[in-house]
This record gives structure tokens, sequence and C-alpha cells, in this order.
């Protein structure tokens, strides 16, 4: 039982990784530029489509994920100068309706090209195994996820906190108009965010693809998650995002895996058999809106004013 | 009275709905009235929904869900034998004004993109509780099969019930107009323009964005209850995120901030959604775009295109 727990707990930072990865970017792009942006999700899967496409063609998982990020990195900084560049002054409506337009477009794009099937994506063979540190049985791959986005999170942190360009970054959250009214190209700042946000969910889609299915829609629900993440977090905090993402990782996970044996202390079986799945995919929403009761900007609210 | 372009719009087409049966009778294709009732039903949603966007400044991204807890009303009230459609109408208006205080205390706490987030994160919960209601058909939905029981007009038979539908969206309509007009209306819209100026006028201004977020819930309640005789069925696709959007869509589509506009933009959107996959099997890729260029170059929506230049924020 215990090293069960344990393994649920790992998979639970796991996705909690996966989400960061998302959520990151997101909040720098609510938090800058008060963008609401609902077509990451899409872009998330369109890294998941690229990689696996690559991966299959060329043998190569890793090649799939080397292509993926530059072409979605260039795909978020296209859409930002075609279209949601115009959007910054035009308030959250008008940001809704063009991202939800994309969404549509974007997942019949998918269906054309692909095909209504999901995508199967092998790893290669020196990612498959699995390690029993203690006699818990942790896959190799997911390992290498968490190391990976741990590693953004490094990135993140230094680019932000500790170089000009984080500076500006800062410095644009906070305040927008003084940060440009201070001689800084703000309009280039908010591509190279967008584009490292899209970069971010290209990166997520395409190390989610061997352990989540590759397909059509997979970025909505990860999208709803993320903005949950976010919500908790506080909007433009990447500590926010991070904190926020092990948290709904860890607690959807032990949710949908223990939900069903705690209830069944004091519930009889079938009604813990029943009640237990529907409250856990409610769980993250519980906790969202009770961290909402008693901190409506967040766990760590990054704007001042 | 001159008319203006905008109202000869709403006329025209209210007066086209008024006369879809008899086309569809005439060309013998009764698919045009499934059309249109599915067109007023939908009116009334996003009817109540700009209620809370056109006029209160508030945009839900959850607004689909009150439409699914009055088709789930139908749906397990049915389910249990309780056809009295009064008894059902009843529990569904209950059930939706319950849920949009509850959601509309935890959301109107928050503001801009934060209010988004998280009315589309409580309706997605709703989403999963539905699919997760295995009692009640889970992820397959629950077929209705005994339409609700009004005594007055059989829901069963197309054309009475198209036209008692027909009814409640000009009552709709009408309560709409009565309400943006009224004192509570006014309140709803300076909040929108400046809160704390009606905060300083001494207006509680949360309780009337609440109530505001309630009437609204209920409205679609309403169409919900409708929606689910329409369908005889109701299933937690009802309540998926993408039908918050699509209402949404059709808010903006016919013009925020007008009263008749949410019905033009619904008619529009599901006539260009019906005549697009006539063409195509991918007329996502042709309507998602549209929607890109409409934000680009129609803002104000169609009806905003034919007014004399004065638009909502």
């Amino acid at each position: 039982m215990s090293t069960l727990v344990v393994e649920q707990l790992f998979n639970g930072i796991q996705l909690g990784i996966l989400l960061f990865l998302l959520a990151a970017g997101l909040t720098l792009i609510f938090g800058i530029m008060d963008l609401m942006n609902l077509a990451h999700g899409s872009l998330y899967m369109l890294g998941a489509y690229v990689s696996s496409t690559v991966a299959l063609a060329s043998g190569s998982f890793m090649l799939g994920v080397v292509v993926a990020l530059p072409a979605i990195l260039l795909l978020g900084v296209l859409l930002e100068s075609a279209v949601l560049r115009r959007l910054y002054r035009s308030g959250h409506l008008d940001q809704v309706l063009a991202t939800f337009g994309m969404i549509l477009f974007f997942n019949e794009f998918v269906r054309v090209v692909w095909g209504p099937a999901g995508i199967e994506v092998p790893l290669p063979p020196f990612l498959t195994g699995t390690v029993y540190p203690g006699g818990v049985a942790l896959p190799v791959y997911r390992l290498v996820v968490m190391a990976v986005g741990l590693a953004v999170a490094g990135f993140l942190y230094v680019l932000v906190a500790k170089t000009r360009i984080g500076m500006l970054i800062r410095a644009g959250a906070s305040n927008r108009e003084m940060t440009a009214a201070l001689g800084v190209d703000i309009g280039r700042v908010f591509t190279l965010v967008f584009g490292l946000g899209a970069a971010l969910a290209g990166l997520a889609g395409a190390m989610a693809g061997p352990i989540f299915a590759v397909s059509i829609g997979m970025g909505e629900n990860v999208l709803i998650q993320t903005f949950v993440v976010i919500v908790i977090g506080g909007i433009g905090s990447i500590r926010g995002a991070f904190v926020g993402a092990l948290l709904i990782g860890v607690i959807d996970i032990m949710g949908r895996s223990f939900l069903k044996d705690i209830f069944g202390l004091f519930l009889p079986f079938d009604a813990a058999e029943t009640a237990a799945p529907a409250v856990a995919s409610m769980l993250i929403y519980i906790l969202m809106a009770t961290v909402l009761f008693f901190r409506p900007q967040g766990l760590f609210p990054a704007r001042t004013g | 009275m001159r008319l203006s372009a905008r109202t000869i719009v709403v006329l025209a087409v209210l007066a086209i709905l008024a006369v879809v049966p008899a086309i569809s009778a005439w060309t013998d294709v009764p698919f045009w009235t499934d059309l249109g009732r599915r067109m007023m039903i939908l009116s009334i949603a996003a009817l109540s929904l700009n209620l809370l966007m056109g006029y209160g400044g508030m945009i839900s991204f959850g607004h689909a869900v009150y439409v699914g807890v009055g088709a789930y009303a139908v749906g397990i009230c049915a389910f249990y034998d309780i056809t009295d459609g009064y008894v059902q109408l009843a529990i569904a208006l209950a059930a939706s004004a319950l849920l949009a205080l509850v959601f509309g205390a935890i959301s109107l706490r928050t503001r801009g993109v934060y209010f988004i987030m998280i009315t589309l994160a409580l309706a997605q919960m709703m989403y999963y509780l539905g699919a997760g209601l295995d009692t009640y058909g889970g992820d397959d939905g629950l077929p209705i099969n005994q339409s609700s029981d009004f005594g007055i007009v059989d829901f069963g038979a197309s054309v009475p019930f198209y036209y008692l539908t027909f009814a409640l969206l000009l009552l709709a309509l009408l309560f709409m107009q009565r309400l943006v007009n009224s004192r509570f209306g006014m309140v709803i819209q300076g909040i929108r323009s400046n809160e704390a100026r009606m905060q300083a006028l001494g207006h509680p201004t949360l309780r009337s964005r609440l109530a505001a977020f309630v009437i609204a819930g209920m409205m679609a309640g309403l169409a919900g209850v409708l929606l689910a005789n329409h369908t005889n069925f109701a299933n937690p696709e009802m309540m998926h995120w993408t039908r918050s959007g699509d209402l949404i869509v059709m808010v903006l589509l016919g013009g925020m901030g007008t009263v008749a506009g949410p019905v033009v933009g619904t008619v529009v959107y599901l006539a260009l959604e019906e005549f697009l996959s006539g063409i195509t099997e991918y007329w996502q890729l042709i309507i998602g775009p549209f929607l890109v260029l409409v934000v680009l170059f129609a803002r104000g929506g169609l009806l905003g295109f034919l007014s004399d230049g004065r638009r909502d924020g």
C-alpha cells in the first residue's frame, strides 16, 4: 500500500510538472499582456502532433522534440504578430472570441492533416526502463520528464529574476505603460514572452505524447487544468504556477487513486464506488474555489497595482 | 416612429422565425422546424448571457452549465416518472438559481481574466460531474422518453411546441427590454461603467451583480428545459465548455448590449453552421478564422455594423 502511495505521489508530481510547463508560459501571458489566450492548449496539442509525427518518421524521439520546440515557437510568434497583438487593447471578450476561433480552426486542422484517430508514440529504448529505488517502481521516462520540467523551472527563475530581459518582463508585468514610457519596446517583450510560452506549451505537448494519448482536444482538458493552476497560484507569478501545478497534479492523481478507499471508510461500498470518481474529478475545482474564497488573488499575487 | 436598420433586422428575423413551420410544411422538410426551434431555444440562453456580458460586463465562460442543469432537471424528473411540466420547471429554475447563486458568490469576487477562468473551471467541474453520474447515464447522457406534460401544449408535437417556444422567446425579449431599462438594469450598467462610483452612491454592487447572475442562470435553465424536450435528451455535452463558448460567440456576433442582438447572433451562427457543414465536413476550418476576422474587423457584432457608429464598450 505505501509503495502504491509513493508511486501515485510520484505520478502526481510528474503531472504537476507537465502542468507547470503550460502554466508558466500562460501565466506570463496573462500577467504581462493581460491577454486571455484560450489557444494555449492548441499549441500544446500541435507540439504533441508535430513531435510524434517527426518521431515516427525519423525513428528518433529526441529529434521529434527538437523539431517541435522551434516549430511551435515560430507558430506562437506568428499568431502573436498576426492577430493577438492587435487585441491587447480591445478587451478580454475579443480575445476570448478570437482564440476560441483559433481552437476550432486548429482542432479541425489536425483532423484534416492527421485524421480523427490518435497517434501512439513509442519511446526510444533507453527511456523505456523502470528503476526501483526502495521497491518503488519509477518509469525512467517519467523521471526524465520531471528532470526536464525542473530544469525549465530553474531556467525560468534565472531568466526572470537574474537577467535584463527578465527585468523587462517583470517591469512589464507590474506596469505596462510605465515600462513603455521609459523607452522599452514593450511590443518586442510581448512577442518574446508569447513565443517563450508557446515553446513551453509545445515542449509539454511533445513530452506528454508518450504518456497520454496524442489526440484532438487533448489540449482543452489540460488547458482548463492549467487555468485552475494559474488561478490558484496567482496570475503572473511563476512561483505561484510552480506551487499550484504541483498541488493540482498531486491532488488530482491522489484523488483519483485513493478517494474510493477513503470514502469506503465511512460510506457503504456501493455509494463509495459511485461517488468517488465524480468527486475525484471535481476535487481540483473545489480546491480552486476554496483558495479563491480565502485569497481571491491566488496564493502568490504578482501584481501590485 | 422611424425604424432603425437594427430594429428592421430584428423584426425580419422574428418574422422569419414565425413562419418557419409553414415553410417547413410547404417544402415538406421537417428539419427546418427543428432548426428554427433550436435557434429560438439557444436564443433564450444567449439573451440571458447578454444580461451578464452586454449589460453587466461579466464575461461568464460557463453559461451552458445552467442550460445543462435545466435539461438534467427534466431528465432526472422523467427518470423518476415525474412528467408534470410545472414541477419539472420549478425544479429546473430552483436548481439553476441555486447553482448560479453558489457559482456567482465564488466567481464574482474576482475580475477580468480570473473571472473568465473561474467560471470556465466551475462549468467544467459540472461537466465532469454529469459525466460521472452513472445512475443518470454518465458520459452517454440520459434519454428522456416522455416529454414534459404542461397540459395545454403538447411538447411532443412539433408545431405547438415550436410556437410555445416562439412565445417564450418573445416574452424573454420583452422581459429583458423591461429589465435593462428598469432601475435594476441601470444599476447593473452603472456597475459595468464604474463600480467604485456605484459603491460610493451607496449601491450594494456585489449583491446586484449576483442578482443579475442568478436571473441569467434561471433564464438559461428555462432554455435547458426546452432543450431537453427538443432533443429528448440530457447529456454532459450540453455543459461542455465549447457550448459556453458558442453562447459567447452568439452574443458577440449579434452585438452586445442590444436587447435583441443575441437573437440575431444565434440565428446567424446556427444558420452559418448548418450552411457550412452542408458544404464541407471540415466547416470549422472556415468558422474559426471567420471568428478571428469578426473580432478584427467587425467589432460590435453584425448589428454593430448597422448602427450609427455608436458602440458599446
